[in-house]
């Protein structure tokens, strides 16, 4: 399964890269900011993206909007991944679109709990 | 103008979110100390991850450790395996302050409080000095990694 | 990599600095050229470190050797400083709020919001995140160098 880490820090990356390579995902690509992940997600066979939020260039609440307004891409199961942690602003991304959403600080397991409930329900 | 004051308990969110940011992300489990005032202290550290509040409410909160501690607990956060402090560790330490301080916020939704971009400091024995005439602490923390001391400083906006 | 990093954004910051010490210090600072530099390691013994909020995020740093900001803050308080008091800490951390908030108000469209100063002593560096390269100004003026640092980041 191809799928795109979108953060600017790069030890977010790291740990998630970690997280996914522990079940089994090898594919995986890095994208530092909205704007990166939009060109990356252009290639296409994505099937799954984990969205950081606070990012430079697009953030990821952006980045989300775009993915879920283009017809090639909005069937991508976006989780977003952040440390933005009040009701609202979970209320807006699942409203935009989100599969799910992980706040940090997050156990590995938890992400790897959801990874694998929106995997499933891709199937 | 609110009314809005610092009080020994607007700490709470960042011991608390300290505390949750190591159990979660590094697995281990920090204990805090007694909270000691910060008025001149100076403390000697090796690597600093300090972040800047502003909004309703502004100061600095930094968690600075020696680096032994902090090579164990970014080893432990990122998956590594270094014996020497290079830009991994660097970075690593920004992230961690920049969790504990991102998920803190929730504590202090009165005051609105933005933050800003992680700065690391590194140099053996540095010592961080707080602003004037600002409510300051110092929070000893212990883990199975070492040690480490979470400062903050905040005060209301005027 | 990720961040761009835009040579405009630092002019405030440094027309702000000039500003400071003109008025504040009494000193004439010329800056010298701008360097990015990406992970290097900026040695300093006193740093007066301000956070940046708002549409844009990142920080701004004061950062002299001990003799210059000895000799700075000698200037600035009007009395001899011989060592890294407490005088030395306020006035550093007021320096760095003042040009920080002036350059605030020339970056109006980011709507910042300035922090309370940190302020670092012992030999250090200012060594990161990576993920933003720092715009290094050098600065000299009659009491020595020093530099301005500035890590900025557009949000969105």
């Amino acid at each position: 399964m191809k799928i795109l880490l979108v953060d600017d820090s790069n030890t977010m990356r790291r740990i998630e890269k970690n997280t996914l390579e522990k079940m089994g995902y090898t594919e995986v690509h890095e994208a530092t900011d909205g704007a990166d992940a939009i060109r990356k997600l252009g290639a296409g066979g994505f099937e799954l993206v984990l969205m950081d939020w606070n990012m430079p260039n697009m953030t990821g609440i952006e980045a989300l909007k775009a993915i879920k307004a283009d017809p090639a891409l909005k069937a991508v199961p976006v989780i977003m991944v952040t440390s933005e942690s009040e009701k609202t602003r979970i209320l807006e991304a699942i409203q935009a679109g989100a599969a799910n959403y992980v706040v940090k600080p997050f156990q590995p397991e938890t992400l790897q709990e959801k990874i694998s409930a929106v995997t499933q329900k891709a199937k | 103008m609110s009314q809005l004051k610092i009080k020994v308990e607007h700490i709470n969110p960042f011991v608390t979110s300290t505390i949750e940011t190591f159990a979660k992300m590094v697995g281990v489990e920090a204990k805090p100390g007694k909270l000691m005032v910060k008025k001149g202290n100076k403390e000697d550290y090796d690597i600093s991850g300090i972040i800047g509040i502003s909004g309703g409410a502004k100061g600095m909160v930094a968690l600075s450790f020696p680096k032994s501690t902090a090579l164990r607990v970014t080893n432990k956060f990122v998956g590594t395996a270094y014996e020497e402090m290079n830009a991994d560790t660097i970075d690593a330490i920004g992230e961690l302050a920049n969790i504990v301080v991102g998920y803190a916020k929730k504590g202090l939704s009165e005051f609105n409080v933005l933050i800003s971009l992680p700065s690391v400091i590194t140099g053996t024995n540095h010592q961080i000095m707080e602003p004037k005439d600002v409510f300051s602490f110092i929070v000893p923390f212990e883990t199975p990694l070492g040690g480490f001391h979470l400062l903050v400083s905040l005060k209301a906006a005027e | 990599m990720g961040a761009s990093v835009r040579v405009e954004h630092i002019n405030p910051f440094i027309e702000a600095t000039v500003r400071t010490f003109q008025t504040m210090v009494y000193s004439d600072a010329h800056a010298g050229k701008v360097v990015l530099m990406p992970g290097a390691g900026l040695r300093a013994d006193v740093s007066g470190i301000i956070g940046l909020s708002g549409m844009a995020k990142g920080s701004v740093s004061l950062s002299f050797s001990r003799i210059t900001a000895l000799k700075v803050v000698s200037a600035f308080v009007g009395a001899r400083v011989l060592a890294l008091d407490d005088t030395v800490t306020d006035a550093i951390g007021e320096l760095a709020s003042i040009v920080a908030g002036a350059a605030k108000s020339e970056l109006s469209q980011y709507r910042i919001q300035i922090s309370l100063p940190s302020i670092i002593l012992g030999g250090h560096e200012l060594a990161g995140p990576g993920d933003v390269v720092p715009m290094v100004v050098p600065f000299q003026c009659p009491q020595g160098t020093f530099n301005l640092v500035v890590r900025f980041k557009s949000e969105g």
